[in-house]
């Protein structure tokens, strides 16, 4: 029987959520496939990780040892090949995380696999696997398939599958992979800073800025603006490469997540997939934005097509 | 002592974009053409780099791509690369990410760079595939989403900050030559001089041709990891919208927000 073959990731002795995502993504294929789904955990302790990954569904799991401390990619793109040379899965899938793209691309490249990344959506056309991802800033969509290709390897964007929660009894196989030379070495992890009294992800209402407000002065202008409204200011990434925010104001996939947020009012947020990760989620998004056909209006309840700058200019006049 | 930098030419799309006829890609009629802007930062690390090291250290730029993708090489050579150097061939038409990283491992081959720094991903499509496919066909340490670098060629090791997710960072001592994929805010890439566009625009770019480099052109094709069945506009769900002059839409949406928030009107 072929396999579905899911790589965990894990960051601290904890799984990612992202896992039991692709997990998901794994049991919605597994009939179209005709596949059982194995989980593989790579690391120093795998079997530490055995009770969170027990998920229902799961037909075993592979628990790999490895000398390594936290995520290495050479190591993972060793053992990912050898995990496919022993169980000659189907399908392989992987996050499409920063640790997940630091090494799938190697399996697919050296194992002439098929090769996809960012996929959301996944389907069975008789034979085929056909995956979907965007292109062009997600103003279009691609249907990929991979003919002639026995194992086909993709990486899955975190969002699009629901997690796996339910728990269930899977059998564990510890498997022996011998690993070359690594040639990177884990120095250690720095933590974000807390950003003193500022705490984006707890506020409730967000006047967030991005690229496209234009100049340092006018984010000042919205920081000023925020606070007459009674909003806390947030910004997309570009905002913070810029230096015009500090990084603990940043919402997004190498930021914050706008937890407690119920108003978010995008200001020149064109709505990249890492800046909507963390904040597609809130109730009420009101976006400005000068495209109008920005990704963030696809998420949004109410659109303005104007200059954000300009904007920003004539909110000020009505917040006194 | 040399650093390669892999930069691509991406596609914009512009406003009215319209898809091929074979609706398998964009129509590049519809689109402007820009250095992507991840390779950008890759070039500007590279060139710090030399800035920093002394004398004794060569940037080359290289992309693989059609005649048009020379004029990002001029950009790279006017902020200060020494060299460009372009390879395509028609067999490469419609390439995707592990067929780039397998022409430039055979142009690694050629150039032995002792670093090799390329954008994190395409803006185009975004598969954030090629630095560490290329890094994995040479068999090369590699390390991906690199934003803080430090290079010891005495040494002949880097030590890097990864940006995980979240505002982490992960600190990591890696081995050169080495593949590092970097991350757009590592640095503030510099806009080139007059001086140096002018120069720019005289200077020759090296195009090898495939056999040149020992390629085998069907080896190539064959290095194909997927097939584009269909392109497609996706249905967008479109947001009540706030028509009107700027200051129209402000008033409106400042009535909506405090109507949200409970405040006066």
């Amino acid at each position: 029987m072929s396999a579905v073959l899911v790589i965990a990731e894990h960051r601290g002795g904890v799984v990612r959520p992202v896992t039991r995502e692709i997990v998901a993504a794994a049991l919605a294929v597994r009939e179209g496939l005709g596949a059982r789904v194995e989980v593989a955990i790579i690391g120093a302790r795998p079997d530490v990780l055995v009770p969170a990954l027990s998920l229902e569904g799961v037909d075993e799991l592979l628990l790999v040892p490895a000398p390594i401390e936290e995520f290495q990619p050479e190591c993972y793109a060793a053992i990912g090949a050898a995990l496919i040379a022993a169980r000659r899965p189907r399908l392989v899938l992987i996050p499409h995380s920063v640790d997940g793209i630091s090494y799938a691309p190697a399996i697919g490249a050296t194992g002439s696999h098929g090769y996809a990344s960012d996929v959301f959506a996944l389907r069975c056309d008789g034979e085929d696997l056909v995956a979907t991802r965007s292109a062009y800033r997600e103003k279009v969509r691609v249907e990929l398939d991979f003919p002639g290709r026995e194992t086909v390897v993709l990486t899955v964007r975190p969002g699009s599958f629901p997690p796996a929660s339910r728990p269930g009894g899977v059998p564990a196989t510890t498997l022996e992979v011998p690993v070359g030379p690594m040639n990177s070495e884990h120095r250690g992890y720095i933590e974000p800073d807390a950003g003193g009294d500022v705490d984006v992800g707890a506020a409730e209402f967000l006047l967030a800025v991005g690229r496209g407000i234009g100049d340092r002065a006018t984010a000042e202008e919205a920081a000023m603006l925020a606070g007459r409204m009674g909003a806390t200011l947030a910004c997309s990434r570009p905002v913070v490469d810029a230096g015009w925010l500090p990084k603990s104001r940043q919402i997004g996939q190498s930021g914050r997540t706008a937890t407690n947020c119920r108003l978010y009012l995008a200001l020149g947020i064109s709505g990249a997939v890492q800046h909507l990760a963390g904040m597609k989620h809130v109730e009420t998004i009101i976006a400005v934005n000068r495209d109008p056909d920005a990704a963030i209006f696809g998420v949004a309840r109410v659109g303005v097509v104007a200059d954000a700058a300009e904007l920003v200019a004539e909110l000020r006049a009505l917040f006194p | 002592m040399r650093i390669l930098v892999c930069v691509k030419q991406v596609l914009n799309l512009d406003d009215e974009f319209e898809l091929r006829a074979d609706g398998l890609d964009v129509d590049r009629d519809y689109c402007d053409r820009d250095l992507n802007e991840w390779d950008d930062y890759a070039l500007e690390e590279a060139l710090r780099i030399r800035e920093r090291g002394g004398g004794d250290i060569e940037v080359v730029a290289a992309t693989v791509g059609a005649e048009d993708a020379t004029a990002e090489l001029r950009k790279c050579l006017a902020k200060g690369a020494d060299r460009g150097v372009r390879v395509w061939d028609e067999r490469l038409q419609d390439c995707d990410g592990m067929m780039i990283a397998h022409v430039l491992a055979a142009l690694v081959r050629r150039e032995q760079p002792a670093l090799v720094l390329t954008g994190v991903q395409g803006a185009d499509h975004g598969q954030a595939q090629t630095g560490v496919a290329l890094a994995a066909l040479l068999a090369w340490p590699r390390a991906a989403v690199v934003r803080a670098l430090e290079f010891s060629a005495d040494a002949g090791e880097a030590l890097v900050r990864r940006e995980l997710e979240g505002g982490l960072e992960e600190c990591v001592r890696i081995r050169c030559p080495a593949v590092l994929t970097i991350q757009v805010g590592i640095n503030t890439p510099r806009y080139a001089s007059l001086r140096g566009i002018t120069q720019a625009a005289g200077r020759s770019v090296d195009t090898p041709a495939l056999a040149e480099l020992a390629i085998d052109g069907a080896a190539i094709a064959a290095a194909r990891a997927a097939r584009v069945r269909r392109m497609y506009v996706p249905p967008r769900p479109r947001p009540r919208m706030i028509e009107g002059r700027a200051g129209e839409q402000a008033a409106a949406l400042a009535a909506l927000i405090r109507d949200i928030r409970g405040g006066p009107r």
